[in-house]
């Protein structure tokens, strides 16, 4: 076998228990589960806080992030999705799978998947403000607490992925 | 009594540290599945490879169960944890774009990041959009007040909603699960099938 091989994928049962527990523990010290997007609104946030302070409070997108905390960025989801971005690059390294490629079907050009990369994150970020949460705030620890609106997401993005999948048959595969 | 946060003086450094260390573990986790891979993850949508339903299902089951159980023997108050409020049509309509833009970046937030940290450029890709998306949402934010907090029932869950008591749903859901990991298994083996004998 070649060193060089990256090493298998983790069952995802395993993981998925790993990351109930993980849910677990979280639901335990803060009484709230894990996120991902929240990590963005604040980000984002505190970015156009910096360049122009007053335009940003004047905004319910950014001011949300910025009213009555002592810092954006010193946040539970900020630090948690730092923490994600550590864990998957050690995960990379360790797992020799960090390599710097662009992800792609054969049948497209890497521009091609840059553009469709970039309008499915625009599309994410504006449906979560819809949404309140993304896969992992709201399906994943939402859906854990079964709230009802976590479940009727879960669904309907199943709903939008397969119903679109077909048209970009020839983008992934 | 947990949650921890409410009952006892935590120094807010040591939530931000355990907020790194989760966040830590759960990055590992998503990316030991293979999920900093785009093309990996969007399978799902392909019934080639259902991992990311195993996962996310796998995942609520678990938490949904242990959360049951701690509170049944009076470890974590479940009054005082937070549930996801419910927004009835946004979060449907809002669900179906989600899912158009999942397929289209194959990638979600969270995953976007392992993806960015493992190298892979798509996923900086994703921020870019990410970040204008919100860009957008707040240049039009105004427009939008009425629709987003349509048909909103607050923050009440399932067995609330439904009048049933809270173990014998996550029980039914338990039964669910296990029904459709089965059948997710099949579904794989069928359309593998069906790709490698196509080409």
């Amino acid at each position: 076998m070649n060193i060089k091989e990256p090493r298998p994928y983790w069952n995802p049962y395993i993981v998925g228990v790993g990351i109930g527990l993980l849910i677990i523990f979280s639901f335990l010290v803060t009484g709230r589960g894990l996120g991902a997007i929240g990590a963005f609104n604040g980000l984002m946030a505190s970015l156009v806080h910096v360049f122009a302070p007053d335009y940003a409070l004047s905004k319910t997108t950014y001011s949300t992030y910025l009213a009555g905390v002592d810092h954006p960025l010193k946040d539970w989801v900020v630090i948690e999705i730092a923490g994600v971005c550590i864990g998957g690059l050690f995960s990379g390294i360790a797992s020799r799978r960090f390599k710097f490629e662009v992800i792609k079907g054969p049948g497209i050009s890497r521009m091609t998947r840059l553009i469709f990369a970039f309008s499915g994150g625009l599309f994410m970020a504006y449906a979560a403000k819809f949404t309140r949460g993304c896969t992992s705030g709201l399906a994943l620890s939402g859906g854990s607490v079964l709230s009802p609106g976590a479940w009727l997401f879960m669904i309907s993005v199943f709903i939008g992925g397969y119903s679109i999948a077909w048209l970009m048959k020839k983008v992934w595969n | 009594m947990a949650p921890l946060q409410f009952n006892y003086p935590i120094p807010g450094g040591l939530l931000l540290l355990f907020a790194l260390l989760t966040g830590m573990a759960f990055g590992m986790f998503l990316e030991k599945a293979g999920f900093g891979n785009a093309r990996k993850l969007v399978q799902q949508f392909y019934f080639t490879d259902m991992a990311m339903f195993k996962v996310l299902f796998s995942a609520i089951v678990t938490a949904m169960l242990g959360i049951y159980w701690l509170s049944y023997f009076g470890v974590l108050d479940i009054t005082q944890i937070y549930i996801n409020s419910t927004y009835i049509w946004p979060q449907i309509l809002g669900g179906v774009i989600f899912g158009f833009g999942f397929v289209l970046a194959g990638l979600c937030p969270g995953t976007s990041c392992v993806a960015v940290f493992t190298g892979k450029l798509d996923g900086l890709a994703v921020f870019a959009g990410m970040f204008t998306g919100l860009v957008l949402f707040a240049e039009t934010e105004l427009l939008l007040q009425g629709v987003l907090n349509f048909s909103s029932i607050g923050d009440i869950s399932l067995y609330e909603l439904f009048h049933m008591e809270y173990g014998v749903l996550t029980f039914l859901i338990a039964c669910i699960a296990i029904v459709a990991f089965w059948f997710a298994g099949r579904v794989e083996d069928r359309f593998n099938k069906l790709s490698s004998g196509s080409s």
